[in-house]
């Protein structure tokens, strides 16, 4: 029985715990700093908003751990003695392990700019984070977020939930466009203006300035504009926090550097998650996923792998999905930013403007290689299925009907679409036949 | 090209924002509200009272002649006291003790009605729209007053709120609910001012005049309708709440209040015809069963109607579309709690425990009601010579207990301190026995969508019912619950669009999730035979 010690309680480490504790008896001890219990990152934004209180993000209630013999240490990690295979914590104990799993997360992103360390100056990442942010918005006149990603507009929905006006300052012309195509980044950027979020395209910051009292009395932006406000959100992304290995014989980029089964260059020490960067022989560049879905992937794999059976963390067909606003968004397979040599695309939205869907396809054999969609709930199994399948334009357009997964009685735009493809494509393709609506009641 | 290259400009600024605390409508429909339930807070303390045993007009029919004339001592004199009036009755009536408990109040409600003098009873049009008119008309206006805000989910600031989070005004509402119960179901004597303003509207729909049953039966009624209004503002984004709403209305306006009234008013048995045994655990004692079988061919039609609704409907539907169709679209306690319960939804208790006592409580209020069905029909068929009078004493017991106690003043009143299915998660028998179809042979399911889930916990939070939803959504498992009664809302709240309401082949409902272990050696199988 070995001791392994996960360093990082988020999604990453504790797929990775509960992984090893399904197939093998081993001690398994996770540090966490930021709290006593995992809670899900990605409902930070809900503690703030009201929709729910801390306790609700816990995944798992608090008995499920001394349950599962999953031992929880809040302490945080000032150095690893890799001879020894010894760490030691802030409150001066040291603690040694067998194997070492890293899953200590992201840092946000600071580029340098003058104020950047000010009072009433956050990021949005940790609990700590949360709780700092209802300090810092205690009864301010008004807000500015730097950085139009999805953390930003996530910071800017929850202000406005306090009635704090906001002013979103991106560096992109269209929201998000560096990720989007034009089309889906005006439609959310017309959301973001519909939630009277004072959105600055294209702006960047040059300064935030300090009041007399030392706090944040406003920025000033390359367009020359000089914004008073009193919290300063800087959401420009987020990096991997690498500060407890980066001086040591663990090798680092960007990230921890793993190889594809998560394992860094000194043995018996893994990573896996946010802070993980895993290396892509022939690319320039090597992978960073930051995503909810690929912390528990790897945290997957590597459970396997630490219990003894060497597993290659594949990614698998892309996903991901998020929330704008009141805009859901999902994306299936890779849809680029800017049109590819060789790509047709098909796209549609409707005239309210809420709900569109991109679809990516070869322009020679029309073979289906990524969608995006906003406001209509499409199934996974079904749109994996047709990108493994490599289904072709016809079919995918054909077969609509069957991926949509809106809760019942929602408006069906599938015929409307595929209307919109014939008119594009000149075809005459017809929707699949659902069955109606009292056949389904009674199939 | 493009829908999206037609965006004119004047789309892209900043629109006015619509949050921004209370609006002037909206705090003018709080202010009526307020006004209107003070004033029908107050009505239970307006008028004097005086027998005059010449105008005793609705006690005549009620109370018997003998015990009327033993009244003459008292006949004349006024008091200003609710109480002394009672009392005064009370120890000329029954000063031997004679009379049984439930037949003293019934002589006491219509004795006190008839006795009232004052404002209410000189004008009870005036006083029924000053409380009751006033209250409806603010609850709409203030729900009203959201109506330009933007369509999508509208939880913020819940668990800040007083009202829904167990703060003083939650508590405080929660305990006027609990005594209000109380009042109605064992002190309605009262409560006789308050009655005698719904008076006129009873005598329009039912030629009746007004009891404690007529008041509480057009309250809940349209409690359902204006909170049904705030229903249809908060998911105006949401055909399916919009759809569940209005069934849920139209079953409590219909089925419960409008036809049982109208049967009244042509003197026949009245009954409310969604109302599924053993939910209505009246149905089959001794004296409804005589009832309806002295009633010609309409007791007999609903004798029939009520037993096939029990027997063949209720488990075929449930088959059908699962637990919903009757506990989230057409049941009056669960129209109530999906309409006035909805604000507390997220109180209801998520633990493991809590899931353990449920299930012990749920069924044992089963068992309770079955073994006093079965105590009633052969008492009724052997004439009483088996069981005798404990059938009357279980009776009485569970119409204490369950009926009243746990139904009314726990299940409405606990609204705010523990959400607003209590009773239905933990003492509807009916709900236990749909419960049962619907985990054992249903086509009902709610399928998850793939690793979508980022176990947020919404849809847990969210869930009335207590159902951890996130547990099964994060592993990918469909959710097959005996409790769950399709609400729908943890599908609307999940910011992914993980979870789905579905009527599928039932034998394809359970997705078996596999554990890495079982995969592994599948895999492993594959190779072997492969090799």
């Amino acid at each position: 029985m070995a001791h392994i010690v996960i360093i990082g309680n988020g999604i990453a480490g504790i797929t990775t715990a509960r992984h090893i504790r399904k197939r093998s008896d081993h001690h398994i001890t996770v540090i966490s700093a930021e709290t006593d219990h995992f809670f899900s990152r990605t409902a930070l934004m809900y503690i703030y908003m009201g929709h729910m209180t801390y306790e609700h993000t816990k995944p798992y209630e608090d008995h499920f751990w001394s349950k599962n013999r999953i031992d929880l240490l809040r302490a945080y990690v000032n150095a690893i003695d890799i001879e020894k295979k010894a760490l030691s914590l802030g409150d001066g104990r040291t603690i040694s392990y067998d194997k070492l799993v890293l899953a200590t997360g992201s840092q946000s992103n600071k580029f340098g700019w003058p104020g950047q360390d000010l009072p009433g100056v956050q990021g949005l990442y940790s609990y700590q984070d949360l709780e700092l942010l209802e300090e810092n918005t205690e009864n301010i006149q008004r807000a500015v977020i730097v950085g139009g990603g999805l953390i930003g507009i996530e910071l800017a929905e929850m202000l406005a939930t306090r009635d704090i006006p906001v002013t979103f300052l991106i560096r992109e012309e269209w929201y998000w466009d560096n990720i989007l195509p034009i089309e889906e980044a005006k439609l959310v950027t017309r959301h973001v203006y519909e939630h009277g979020i004072d959105l600055r395209r294209s702006t960047n910051l040059v300064e935030i300035l300090a009041g007399d009292d030392g706090r944040v009395r406003g920025i000033t932006t390359d367009q020359g504009e000089e914004i008073s406000c009193q919290l300063v959100g800087l959401t420009p992304g987020v990096h991997p926090n690498i500060d407890l290995v980066k001086d040591s014989p663990v090798e680092t980029g960007r990230g921890v550097l793993v190889n594809d089964y998560l394992e860094t260059n000194v043995p018996d020490i893994y990573a896996c998650g946010d802070c993980a960067e895993i290396i892509v022989e022939g690319e320039a560049r090597n992978r960073i996923e930051q995503l909810w879905y690929t912390g528990r992937m790897q945290g997957q794999a590597l459970g396997r792998t630490i219990c003894g059976e060497r597993t290659f963390y594949e990614r698998g067909l892309w996903f991901n999905s998020a929330k704008f606003m009141d805009i859901e968004y999902q994306t299936y397979g890779f849809v680029p930013n800017r049109p590819r040599e060789g790509d047709a695309q098909f796209y549609w939205e409707d005239e309210g403007h809420r709900h569109c869907l991109k679809i990516i396809y070869n322009q020679s054999d029309k073979v289906v290689t990524g969608m995006n969609v906003f406001g209509i709930r499409m199934s996974q199994d079904v749109w994996h299925r047709w990108l493994k399948e490599k289904r072709d334009i016809n079919f995918v357009m054909t077969h609509l009907p069957e991926a949509n997964f809106d809760p019942e009685f929602y408006k069906a735009f599938e015929g409307e679409i595929i209307e919109a493809f014939n008119r594009q494509a000149g075809t005459n393709l017809q929707p699949s036949r659902q069955p109606g609506f009292f056949q389904r009641l009674f199939a | 090209m493009s829908t999206a290259q037609q965006h004119s400009n004047s789309d892209f600024t900043p629109a006015h924002s619509h949050h921004g605390g209370l609006s002037a409508m909206r705090l003018v429909g709080l202010i009526l509200f307020l006004v209107g339930m003070a004033t029908f807070t107050a009505t239970i303390f307006l008028g004097n009272y005086q027998i005059d045993l010449a105008r005793l007009d609705q006690a005549s029919e009620k109370v018997p002649a003998e015990v009327i004339e033993k009244l003459s001592p008292i006949a004349g004199k006024t008091f200003d006291s609710k109480v002394e009036m009672l009392n005064a009755i009370e120890s000329s009536i029954n000063a031997d003790g004679s009379i049984q408990p439930y037949q003293l109040g019934v002589y006491k409600l219509w004795l006190m009605k008839d006795a009232l003098r004052g404002p209410i009873a000189d004008n009870p049009w005036l006083w029924f729209l000053l409380s009751v008119g006033l209250a409806s008309l603010g609850g709409i206006l203030f729900h009203m007053a959201q109506r330009n805000t933007l369509p999508g989910i509208k939880h913020d600031h819940i668990w800040f709120s007083s009202m829904m989070n167990r703060g003083i005004i939650g508590i405080l509402t929660g305990t006027y609910l609990i005594l209000f119960y109380i009042l109605l179901y064992w002190n309605a004597e009262y409560f006789t001012n308050t009655i005698t303003m719904f008076d006129p509207i009873s005598q329009f729909i039912r030629n009746l005049p007004a009891d404690q049953w007529f008041l509480y039966g057009f309250l809940y009624t349209m409690t359902i309708v204006v909170m049904g209004v705030r229903m249809f503002l908060k998911y105006r984004h949401n055909n399916y709440h919009l759809i569940r709403t209005a069934s849920i209305i139209f079953f409590q306006f219909g089925f419960a209040f409008l036809l049982p009234s109208l049967m009244e008013r042509f003197s026949q048995p009245s009954m409310d015809l969604k109302n599924a045994w053993p939910l209505n655990y009246s149905f089959f004692m001794d004296w409804n069963l005589s009832s309806l079988l002295s009633s010609g061919n309409f007791g007999l039609f609903l004798l029939v109607w009520g037993t096939i609704l029990s027997v063949v409907l209720v488990p075929l539907f449930t088959y059908l579309y699962g637990k919903r169709w009757y506990c989230s679209w057409v049941c009056g306690c669960g129209g109530l709690a999906e309409t006035l319960g909805d604000p507390y939804r997220q109180l209801s208790n998520k633990g493991v425990k809590a899931w353990q006592v449920e299930r012990i409580m749920i069924h044992s209020v089963l068992v309770f009601a079955v073994i006093m069905t079965v105590m009633q029909i052969v008492n009724y068929t052997s004439g009483g010579a088996i069981f005798g009078d404990y059938t009357w004493r279980v009776n009485q017991t569970y119409s204490f207990l369950i009926g009243s106690a746990f139904a009314g003043v726990v299940g409405t009143g606990f609204y705010p301190f523990m959400g607003n299915r209590v009773w239905c998660r933990f003492g509807c028998p009916l709900a236990a026995i749909l419960g049962i179809v619907q985990k054992i042979k249903s086509r009902f399911v709610i399928t998850t969508n793939g690793g979508q889930c980022i176990s947020c916990g919404n849809c847990s939070t969210y869930c009335e019912m207590g159902i951890d939803v996130r547990w099964y959504a994060q592993r990918g498992q469909n959710i097959i619950r005996n409790s769950c009664v399709g609400c729908g809302v943890c599908a609307a709240v999940c910011p992914r669009g993980v979870l789905r309401l579905e009527n599928v082949n039932p034998d394809e409902r359970f997705n078996v999730v596999l554990d890495d272990e079982v995969l592994h050696s599948v895999e492993n199988l594959k190779k072997e035979i492969a090799a």
